[in-house]
């Protein structure tokens, strides 16, 4: 007879009927279930809308990037130290750059177009109104290398560089507080000591790294060497033949402006697609970071289902001993609670993935520019996460249940 | 049915060894009646549950219908409880939150009966305990008696061979207490054996034998010289 129940199979309960009766305890008890998922959902619903924000903020910068124009060379004055590294934000410019340096670098095959941009602040009015506002000196390459778009009028006719002509383009913000509702062009306003005409309006761009270009009138650089009475510029913009040609045109400035330098290497190239890789990387980091600190939240989750799952053992106790006595061994018993858990977990993940897309929706329509989505492995990993740490932690639970003592158990009443 | 031999079960409290059972030693024949009586802490229950295999003596050795059930693993030992043994406890242990139906149905499902049988074999169980009507009831809308005849469906739906019950009238008034008696009594007239603990020596009389016991020892028994 021994031999004969040793080789029967066990009990094997039917899934239907274990789900069914795990559904039974986790509804029997429903604030402690209520509760369980919200802290899982909480979790994954965290790591799915955080990664979302960090994936949106990356593309978001992309987007500013690509929108400054394409096959861009920036070219600043000093020197970095590192190759490929951010500009130097402080340290000693040795040499100025003039708008001679700029127009040097159009002798390169490999340069398309040359913008050189000086940058000063002065009050611009109109009428009895005024604005502080930011100027920028350039030249009509200015339009194409930067992607601009005019909303009337045109933009800094092409011509004598050296030409100081009294004309200027606003950007949208800064017309529509000086004019109002009138019509600009033809107007003159006064930036500094001058009187400029207008002669054209910049459209609704937004931002553009930094520097906001509706908030800014543009001059031509002669106009602003005289205006600032200083010859040396911010940066000069260059624009490649294309985007193989990115690595040649970064020669040759660095050759032609060293030629122009006396020798020296006082000058620091940044490419578009570099500056675009390193925040890339930055960004993709940070997302991992969000949703790596989202993820402890979900093991937080876990640590708290296992708690109120011991909770659960001892409430149940009487409960146990009964299913002992009416003849479940102990791996039914940590089967069922491990089922139950992982019921928990799965909801919870689902509640979170819900609450999530929910969220998103909202973002999406608070802040439409913004391009929130997370990434496809957002949302399966924080499923795992949340699944993996429910059942990690109802081992323990499951496991004091099965060894629980029966007569204990049922002399508690 | 049953051979008990020697068995001895103690506790250890604090620094003390308690003596539960002593030098125990009982037989019980396939279809008998048994009730053991005696006062409080003579170690009644810790005998029922030995015997249910709830729990394991110290020393001796039990035999359970013929073969050694005295060292049993988890899950033969779950087994022998799922099918030869069904038990009634004085406080009825339903679990709260399902129905008189999944109550009794419960072993079943445990044991992996498919539904539609399990269906047919508690509504045929409730039925012949009178309880048809209460099949949707929890046990919160029951009273004690129907309580216990719950239970006690429970406890024979998988047609054990033993029914072991602790005090299965102590929670009861009169008259509730005798249904379930007689209800108990039927289960014996179909040939289940019964050993029933109890604190009333009016029920206790009316069994066939009557075992008596006093301080962990069996102080009488009245089958016992039938035994030899
Ligand atoms: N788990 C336990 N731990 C310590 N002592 C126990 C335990 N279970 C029973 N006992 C002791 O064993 C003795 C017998 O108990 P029990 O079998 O419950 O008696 P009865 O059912 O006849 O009232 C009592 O002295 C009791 O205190
Ligand atoms: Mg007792």
């Amino acid at each position: 007879m021994t031999g004969a129940l040793r080789t029967t199979a066990g009990p094997m309960m039917k899934s239907n009927d274990v789900v069914r009766f795990c559904f039974g305890s986790l509804a029997g008890y429903p604030l402690r279930t209520g509760l369980m998922l919200l802290a899982m959902s909480i979790g994954v619903a965290a790591v799915v809308l955080l990664t979302a924000l960090g994936e949106g903020a990356r593309r978001y910068v992309t987007q500013q990037f690509s929108s400054m124009g394409t096959h861009l060379l920036i070219v600043l004055p000093g020197r970095s130290e590192t190759v490929g590294g951010p500009p130097p934000l402080l340290g000693q410019t040795p040499r100025d750059l003039t708008v001679e340096d700029a127009q040097a670098l159009t002798r390169s095959s490999a340069v398309r177009r040359v913008a050189p941009i000086m940058v000063g602040s002065a009050p611009v009015a109109y009428g009895n109104r005024t604005r502080e506002a930011v100027i920028l000196g350039s030249t009509a390459q200015m339009y194409a290398v930067r992607d601009l778009t005019m909303a009337q009028g045109r933009f800094i006719p092409e011509g004598d560089i050296r030409r100081a002509e009294a004309v200027c383009v606003l950007g949208h913000k800064l017309k529509a507080e000086l004019f109002g509702a009138d019509a600009p062009l033809g107007r003159f306003v006064r930036i500094g000591q001058r009187r400029f005409r207008v002669i054209g309006v910049l459209t609704r761009k937004g931002q553009s790294l930094s520097v906001d270009i509706s908030d800014v009138a543009i001059i031509p650089v002669a106009s602003a060497t005289a205006l600032f009475n200083r010859s040396s510029l911010f940066r000069i913009m260059v624009q490649a033949q294309g985007r193989e040609a990115i690595p040649r045109a970064r020669q040759a400035i660095l050759q032609i402006l060293r030629e122009r330098h006396e020798g020296e290497d006082d000058v620091t190239v940044i490419t578009q697609d570099a500056l675009l890789a390193t925040f890339d990387r930055i960004f993709k980091a940070l997302t991992l970071a969000v949703g790596g600190i989202a993820a402890i939240s979900l093991g937080v989750a876990g640590i708290l289902i296992m708690n109120v799952m011991l909770i659960a053992v001892s409430q149940r106790t009487g409960e146990i001993g009964l299913l002992k006595a009416v003849g479940a061994p102990g791996r039914q018993i940590s089967r069922l609670f491990f089922s139950e858990a992982a019921m928990l977990s799965m909801v919870g993940a689902m509640l979170g993935l819900l609450i999530a897309l929910a969220g998103q929706w909202v973002l999406v329509r608070l802040f439409p520019e913004f391009p929130i989505s997370a990434p496809l492995w957002a949302p399966i990993a924080a499923v795992g996460v949340a699944l993996g740490t429910g059942l990690l932690f109802s081992v323990l639970p499951a496991r004091r249940a099965a060894r629980m003592d029966p007569v204990m158990a049922l002399s508690r009443r | 049915m049953i051979r008990l031999e020697n068995i001895e079960r103690t506790f250890q409290v604090g620094d003390e060894q308690v003596y539960a059972l002593r030098q125990i030693n009982l037989t019980v024949r396939v279809g008998e009646y048994l009730s053991i009586m005696g006062p409080s802490g003579s170690g009644k229950s810790t005998l029922l549950n030995i015997l249910g295999l709830l729990d394991r003596p110290d020393k001796g050795v039990y035999h359970l219908d013929g073969r050694d059930a005295t060292h049993l693993d988890d899950r033969p030992q779950a087994e022998l409880r799922r099918h030869k043994i069904g038990f009634i406890f004085q406080f009825f242990h339903l679990i709260p939150r399902l129905t008189a139906t999944e109550n009794v149905e419960l072993p079943l499902t445990l044991a992996g009966v498919a539904p539609a049988e399990r269906k047919q074999r508690v509504m045929a169980a409730l039925a012949e305990l009178g309880l048809a009507d209460r099949a949707r009831h929890r046990p919160d809308q029951l009273s004690g008696g129907q309580r216990q005849r719950v239970a006690i469906a429970r406890a024979t739906i998988m047609r054990p061979a033993l029914i072991l019950a602790d005090e299965p009238t102590g929670n009861l008034d009169r008259a509730s207490g005798q249904e379930v008696i007689q209800t108990i009594e039927a289960l014996n007239a179909q040939g289940m054996t019964i050993v029933m603990v109890t604190h009333d020596p009016e029920l206790g009389g009316r069994t066939r034998r009557q075992v008596r016991m006093n301080d962990g020892r069996i102080a009488h028994d009245s089958g016992a010289d039938d035994e030899k």
